[in-house]
This record gives C-alpha cells, sequence and structure tokens, in this order.
C-alpha cells in the first residue's frame, strides 16, 4: 500500500493542476437568469470529467468505487484551492452528498461499483424521489406503492418537489410495498432511472422563476429486483440514511462535494455585489450589515467543523447534523434579508434589461424559505434536535404501529 | 487536573450565594489572599512562555486559558483572570522590542501584583487606537500623561495600569503603577455583581522612558491584546451558557403544566432546538478562535471577531429565552440566572460590541484581497 499523499502535498498539486485545467470564475459576468438551464447541466458534467480525468473526482469516496480514498481534511483543501474556478456543483446535491452517500453506506457491491463510478465520471446523476403531493414532512405516510412482478417490481403513484430530476438518470425512490404493515415497516427503496417507460417527468416552475423542481407520475414503471436498495420491507432504513446525509448536506456538512459553491440554476444576491454597484460599500450601517454576513459564515464553517468531527468520533450521535441543517437555513435567510436590505428600491425595479446584480436581490428574497424547507423542513430539524439530542417527549402520533391502510389521512 | 483544581477552588471560595449578595451589599472587590492563590494555581502563566518563567500543561497557553474562563465563567467568578492575562499577553508580545519589564511579568505571575488595561474613555466607544489620554514626551526622557480612563476592570484593586496614550509618534502603552502621583481612581457602576470597575484620571503623572510597554506605533502588541480579551469573554460566555442552559433543559422536564411537562410542548421544544444549535456554534466559534490566537495564525483577527458578533449576540438571546422558560422565577433575584444575564452582558459591551466587530471584519475583508473568497465562502449554500 502506498502511503497517503499529505494534505499540504495534495494542496498544492492541486493548486497548480486547477490553474492548468480548470476555467476560472468570473466575478463580474452578468447574473444569469432562470430558464433554460440544460446547457449548464451538461458544463456540469463536463466540470466533473475534466476532474476525473485530472484525478481530482470524487475525493472522500472509496477507491475502489471509483473515488480517491482521502481524507475530509483533503477535501477541505482542495475545497479552498477551487473557490475561484468553476466547479459541477449541480452535482454537489443530491448526486454526490446524498444519493452517492446512501448507496456507499446501504447499496448492493454492484449498485456502489456501477453508480458511485459513474457519478464520479461525471457520467451519472441521481436525484431523489422521496416527496409526495400527499406530504413531504409524513414521509413514511407516502402512498406511490410497489408490487412484486415476477422477478421484479412495478411501481404506481406520484412523486413531487424532486430537484433535477429532468436533468438525472436514477432516482432513489421510496415506495410502499405492503400496506398492511405500519407505515414505517412496509416501505422499500429502488434505484429507478428516470427514462424508464411510464415514468413521466414535469418541470415545476418556482417563485424566483427557475425551474430545477421536477414533479414525476409513474405508470405502471417495471424494475428489475436489482433496482431495491438495502432490503425489501426495509426502505425507512435506507431512508433514515438518506434523510441523515440530505440534513448534512443542506447543512453543509457532507464531505462528498466538489466545494461549497452556489450552483448557477438559481438566482442568489451577493450583499457585497450589492453594496458595491449601489455605492453603499462605505456607508458604516451597510458595513455593519457586510460584517454579520462574514461573522455568521464564518461561525457556520466553524460549527461544520466542529459538528462533523463531534459525530466522526462519536462525541455526539448523528442527529446533530440537524444542528448543521437548521443554523444553515438562518445563515442563507439571513444573507438574503441582508441582501435585500442592501439593494434598497434596486431590489424591486430594476435596470431596463433585467434584474442585474442587484435585482437579484429582489427575487433571491422571494425564494428565501427554500432554505429551510429543501433538506426536511426546520421545524422537523427541530424536533430532531429536542428529541433525540435532548431526550424531550416525543409528538404524538396517532398512527403510530397501525397498519398503513387503516391510517386517517388528509383530503389531499 | 488544572481544571478540576480550578472548579473546586471557585465551587469553595465563591459560591453564586457570595456573589448575589442576599444582602444587596456593594462589591468592593475580590480577596486579594484569593487571587494569590488563584495564581499557585497556574491562572497568571499560561500565557507566558518558559523561559520567562511560565507555562503551561499543554503546548497551547491560549487554549488553556479560555478551558479555564470557561471554568470561571460556569460560576460567575470575580478576579483578574481577564485585565491581568491581557497585560500579560501584552508584555510578552512586547517582550524584546521594548524597555524589559520581565520582573513586572513575575510579580504579575506570582499574584504579588494585579494589572488592568485602561483603554476606553468616558464617553467613547471602542476605538484603542485613537486615545485622547496623551503622554507627552518630557526633557530628560519619559513622559507626562495627562487625561481620563473609564470602564477600567479592577481599577481599585490594580497595581499597575497599562494605559494607552497618544504620542506624536502614534499610539504608545505605558505601565503606570496605581501609586504614581497624579493618578485618581474612582468606582463606577457595574452591572456584574461580581466585577469591578472604575475611572482613572492622570494629572500630569510622569514615568520614566523604561515604562513604555513595545515600541509607540506597534499596533501588533494591542491586537494581541484585543484578541486575548475576546477569548476569554467569549470562553467565559460559554461556560455561563452551558451551565444555565442545562438548567433550564432541566426545569423543562421538571415543571408541570397542563398536566405534562413543558418540555412536551413543541413551541418550546423547538426554542431548546434553536438554543441548542446556537450553543453548539457559540463553542464551535470560540474554540476556533482561541486556536487561531494560541496558534496565531493569519486568521486570528477574523475568529476573534465573529466570534465576539456571534457569542456576544447569541448568549444574551439564549439567555433570555432561558428567563422566559423559567416564568415568573426567572425574573427574580434569587434566582441565578440574571448573575450570568449579567456577566453576559458586559461582556458582550465590552473590547468592542458586536457591530464593533461587524465593522471591523467588513474592514478586514477589504484589507484581505481575499475579499472575494470571503464573499463565496459567505454565499455558500447547498441546494438539495
Ligand atoms: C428547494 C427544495 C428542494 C427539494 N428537493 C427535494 C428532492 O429533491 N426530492 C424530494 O423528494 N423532495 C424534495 N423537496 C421536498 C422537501 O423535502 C419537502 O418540501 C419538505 O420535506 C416539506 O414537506 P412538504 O413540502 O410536503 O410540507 P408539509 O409536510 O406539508 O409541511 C407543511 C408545513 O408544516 C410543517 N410541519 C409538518 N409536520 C410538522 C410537525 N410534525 N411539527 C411541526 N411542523 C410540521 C412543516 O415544517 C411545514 O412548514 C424539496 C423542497 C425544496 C423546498
Amino acid at each position: 500500500m502506498s502511503p497517503t499523499e499529505s494534505v499540504e502535498a495534495f494542496r498544492s498539486r492541486a493548486r497548480s493542476w486547477l490553474a492548468a485545467a480548470m476555467p476560472r470564475l468570473d466575478h463580474d459576468a452578468p447574473q444569469r437568469l432562470p430558464g433554460d438551464d440544460d446547457e449548464l447541466w451538461l458544463r456540469a458534467r463536463e466540470l466533473q470529467q475534466k476532474l476525473y480525468a485530472g484525478g481530482f473526482a470524487g475525493i472522500c469516496f472509496p477507491k475502489e468505487y471509483g473515488g480517491l480514498g482521502l481524507s475530509r481534511a483533503h477535501q477541505e483543501a482542495f475545497t479552498e484551492e477551487s473557490a475561484d474556478y468553476e466547479m459541477p456543483f449541480l452535482l454537489n446535491t443530491p448526486t454526490f452528498s446524498i444519493c452517492c452517500a446512501t448507496l456507499l453506506d446501504l447499496g448492493t457491491e454492484e449498485q456502489k461499483r456501477t453508480h458511485i463510478a459513474a457519478a464520479i465520471r461525471g457520467e451519472q446523476a441521481l436525484v431523489q424521489f422521496l416527496s409526495e403531493p400527499s406530504g413531504g414532512s409524513d414521509l413514511a405516510g407516502l402512498l406511490t406503492r410497489a408490487e412484486r412482478d415476477g422477478d421484479g417490481w412495478v411501481i404506481n403513484g406520484a412523486k413531487t418537489w424532486s430537484t433535477s430530476a429532468y436533468a438525472a438518470d436514477y432516482g432513489l425512490c421510496l415506495a410502499r410495498t405492503d400496506p398492511e404493515q405500519p407505515k414505517h415497516q412496509g416501505l422499500t427503496m429502488f434505484l429507478v432511472p428516470t427514462k424508464a417507460p411510464g415514468l413521466t417527468v414535469n418541470r415545476i416552475r418556482m417563485v424566483d422563476g427557475s425551474t430545477e423542481f421536477c414533479e414525476e407520475f409513474f405508470d405502471n414503471v417495471r424494475v428489475d429486483a436489482s433496482a431495491v436498495v438495502g432490503r425489501v420491507g426495509e426502505g425507512w432504513t435506507v431512508a433514515s440514511r438518506q434523510l441523515f446525509h440530505e440534513r448534512n448536506a443542506v447543512g453543509g456538512g457532507s464531505p462528498y462535494v466538489s466545494g461549497h459553491g452556489i450552483p448557477p440554476t438559481r438566482p442568489v444576491g451577493n450583499p457585497f455585489t450589492i453594496a458595491r454597484l449601489t455605492g453603499r460599500a462605505d456607508d458604516p450601517a451597510v458595513r455593519t450589515l457586510l460584517g454579520d454576513v462574514i461573522a455568521r459564515s464564518i461561525v457556520d464553517s466553524r460549527l461544520v467543523a466542529r459538528v462533523s468531527a463531534g459525530i466522526a468520533e462519536g462525541h455526539l450521535p448523528p442527529p446533530a447534523s440537524s444542528l448543521l441543517r437548521l443554523f444553515h437555513a438562518e445563515c442563507a435567510q439571513n444573507r438574503e434579508d441582508i441582501a435585500l436590505r442592501i439593494a434598497g428600491a434596486g431590489a424591486a425595479v430594476g435596470e431596463a434589461s433585467g434584474p442585474g446584480h442587484v435585482g437579484v436581490a429582489g427575487l433571491a428574497y422571494l425564494s428565501r424559505q427554500t432554505a429551510s424547507l429543501g433538506g426536511g423542513s426546520t421545524e422537523i430539524s427541530r424536533n430532531i434536535i429536542s428529541e433525540r439530542l435532548l431526550g424531550m417527549p416525543r409528538e404524538y402520533a396517532p398512527d403510530r404501529g397501525i397498519p398503513f391502510n387503516r391510517i386517517k389521512r388528509g383530503t389531499r | 487536573m488544572f481544571l478540576a483544581t480550578a472548579k473546586e477552588f471557585l465551587a469553595k471560595e465563591y459560591p453564586l450565594d457570595r456573589i448575589r449578595r442576599p444582602d444587596g451589599g456593594e462589591f468592593a472587590g475580590f480577596d486579594r489572599a484569593w487571587w494569590t492563590s488563584a495564581a499557585d494555581l497556574g491562572w497568571t502563566a499560561l500565557l507566558v512562555p518558559e523561559e520567562l518563567g511560565g507555562g503551561t500543561i499543554s503546548d497551547d497557553g491560549t487554549r488553556d486559558l479560555a478551558l479555564l474562563a470557561e471554568q470561571l465563567g460556569a460560576g460567575v467568578a470575580p478576579g483578574a483572570l481577564l485585565p491581568t492575562n491581557v497585560v500579560l499577553a501584552g508584555l510578552v508580545a512586547a517582550h524584546g522590542t521594548g524597555p524589559d519589564h520581565t520582573d513586572t511579568i513575575g510579580s504579575l505571575m506570582s499574584g504579588e501584583s494585579i494589572a488592568t488595561w485602561a483603554v476606553y474613555e468616558p464617553g467613547a466607544p471602542w476605538s484603542p487606537h485613537r486615545p485622547g489620554v496623551t503622554a507627552t514626551p518630557v526633557d530628560g526622557g519619559g513622559f507626562r500623561i495627562d487625561g481620563t480612563k473609564d470602564r477600567v476592570e479592577a481599577a481599585s484593586q490594580a497595581d499597575l495600569l497599562l494605559v494607552t496614550a497618544a504620542t506624536p509618534d502614534g499610539t504608545v502603552q505605558i505601565l503606570v503603577p496605581a501609586t504614581a502621583e497624579g493618578v485618581a481612581v474612582a468606582p463606577q457602576w457595574s452591572l456584574d455583581l461580581a466585577r469591578a470597575f472604575g475611572t482613572v484620571r492622570f494629572d500630569g503623572v510622569r514615568v520614566d522612558a523604561g515604562a513604555v510597554v513595545g515600541r509607540p506605533g506597534d499596533a501588533d502588541v494591542i491586537e494581541r491584546q484585543l484578541q486575548t480579551a475576546l477569548v476569554v469573554q467569549c470562553a467565559e460566555v460559554c461556560g455561563g451558557l452551558t451551565t444555565m442552559f442545562d438548567t433550564t433543559v432541566q426545569w423543562a422536564f421538571d415543571r408541570y403544566s397542563f398536566g405534562r411537562p413543558i418540555a412536551s410542548y413543541q413551541a418550546l421544544k423547538h426554542r431548546f432546538a434553536d438554543m441548542r444549535t446556537w450553543l453548539e456554534a457559540c463553542r464551535a466559534i470560540t474554540e476556533a478562535a482561541a486556536a487561531a490566537v494560541g496558534q496565531r495564525t493569519d486568521e486570528a483577527p477574523q475568529l476573534v471577531s465573529a466570534a465576539k458578533v456571534f457569542v456576544g449576540e447569541r448568549a444574551l438571546r439564549i439567555l433570555q429565552d432561558c428567563v422566559q422558560i423559567h416564568g415568573g422565577i426567572g425574573v427574580t433575584w434569587e434566582h441565578d440566572l440574571h448573575l450570568f444575564l449579567r456577566r453576559a452582558t458586559v461582556d458582550q459591551s465590552l473590547y468592542g460590541t458586536p457591530d464593533d466587530h461587524r465593522r471591523r471584519l467588513a474592514d478586514l475583508a477589504d484589507a484581505a484581497e481575499h475579499a472575494e473568497s470571503a464573499v463565496s465562502a459567505a454565499l455558500r449554500e447547498a441546494a438539495p
């Protein structure tokens, strides 16, 4: 076995490689407006392929599945070095940080070798088919069902709010396989090709005009037995692991990402740029607000480091990832609020041609709550923290232990 | 071991009841003998390198000082931990660049003398580099000091004052004995029941050139003192917060309302979840700031300011929520909560308010050419 390359050696190798191989970011480029983002997806795959060709893809994934098998510290070093370059952030979440991470923990050997490796090579994107029109927080109450058909399964039902499904190759789909069991027990997780016959994917327009959200209809979609992730009837175990990775990912704690950047598909207000463009960068009141954004971002990154280390070393239980999820949402909202304040009237009415860097603060403000809904709502995170970290009594659930087909449901 | 001893010592000498003073009397100061024993336990040696007679159990004195401050904060202890260590941090940072203060370092470490930083001035906000107190060079070397300082911690008990003053060559720091002719100390009202502050007037006070610490215009020494003060403040607030948060969680389990523990109500569970998150964040940033100061990394100025911004404000929110969740009992003199709230309020106000440090962070970001990467870090977002 060769000794692991030191973080510093890795960092300097990454620095020269990035300079030679990756395109630099242009901070003053015109703000992209939401709309057709297919080309961004092609670009992300291309960038991922570049990372792979250069030997810098999948830093924290094991070697046998196509990664580099290096530590979080190596990834952090790479993240710092790559801050000024274009990176395939679209693939961070959910492909790497949630789906591949879950497969790594609970997938079959074959699923790991096939899908994780393909994602690292930039040839595959994976998404999550969890939420349904009938409810997202109460995930185990889902209605989509899968029935045995010979060796395989047939899936019927509907999923919604699935980020990036239109651009993906596979979805981790949780379905009910036994309605006679209580709601957490009759579930199974499947890895479903998004192009499978009978599966319709529609895009949903979001408040800021972007279209990364999707809904899916499953009409007798057939999958093989090999599509089962984990065991039949034990889908909740897989889903729980997936939700852990999701909270960790939206909290900024996942080691499986190619840096902490913002995917270019959504408008984001940058308070620093806005302060400069509105000529308010020297106003002490504005400087106080900018300092607040900096302070929170520093605190956020230190919290990620502390909680991640705490979970890895066993001082903190895995539900502690909800601390990250909750704090990150607060920071993201604070940043949108501050961008809006600095932009002033420029967030309401803008340049002739479009919102520009200042008006974008208004658009981004409209989707302020995505930070506290996506990845499971912050209310659910608070329940997890109070119940599993502080040991407070659980909320009353009248559906506990009752066969699913006998549970009362809402009208939607 | 060091921490366990500190804890035991504090619980024995300064239990909360002694600080609360049920009689409502004024706090005149802490026991000198007690402080000497504290110095014997090593509380003043942590920032001093071995060659100057100091030392610490781990290799990182700042980290140890932070852990000690956390213990003190857990019991709202009095004493001169912050002022004396801040002065020591300055003397050590300036060692070898100006007049020699080895003897002073020794007497502060032994607890024989107490020092404090006289940096604030009446009516002025945090502005250590723009002192109104003047140090006028006099014939034959030395200075004549005129002006007034205030919010000087432990002013009436300090033997030595490290005074920031304006000279023609920039801001200088001068060690002035409290007994020097022309020095007048008067007590000030303090929100913290265990901490006394005072004003100090300098009326034509004469010192010789050997009283100068470092060199005029040396901003690094002042920065080092500030960093030390912020680490101590934030760490002691973390200690107090932990004590009060744990107490409040327990209270929520024990207190029943409408036939169930208040810990079972989601409205309160959610507030506890927020508080728990903020508490973890307070600890995370304080630990990171202490490590950066201890290792003297380039990020130390940013990290201490971020810590001050966050811990300064969140501590108060958490503590006020703890008061709320205690109900009427939370606003009584008898309950311990206000002792912690007082300490945290004083700590958030001194050595720069959170807003002062927000502006400092904006300045630092401008100064670092890497403002853009601070920005991209600030804008980090992981959309699911
Ligand atoms: C940007 C974004 C990306 C997303 N990406 C995906 C994806 O890729 N794949 C996917 O499957 N899903 C995705 N989701 C869906 C997301 O997981 C759900 O929106 C979320 O779990 C909430 O479910 P819901 O929308 O059905 O709201 P509901 O469950 O109907 O909840 C409505 C409100 O009630 C609150 N609430 C519900 N139950 C409780 C309770 N027990 N206690 C207190 N409050 C409660 C919720 O917090 C919320 O505020 C995404 C959502 C967003 C916003």
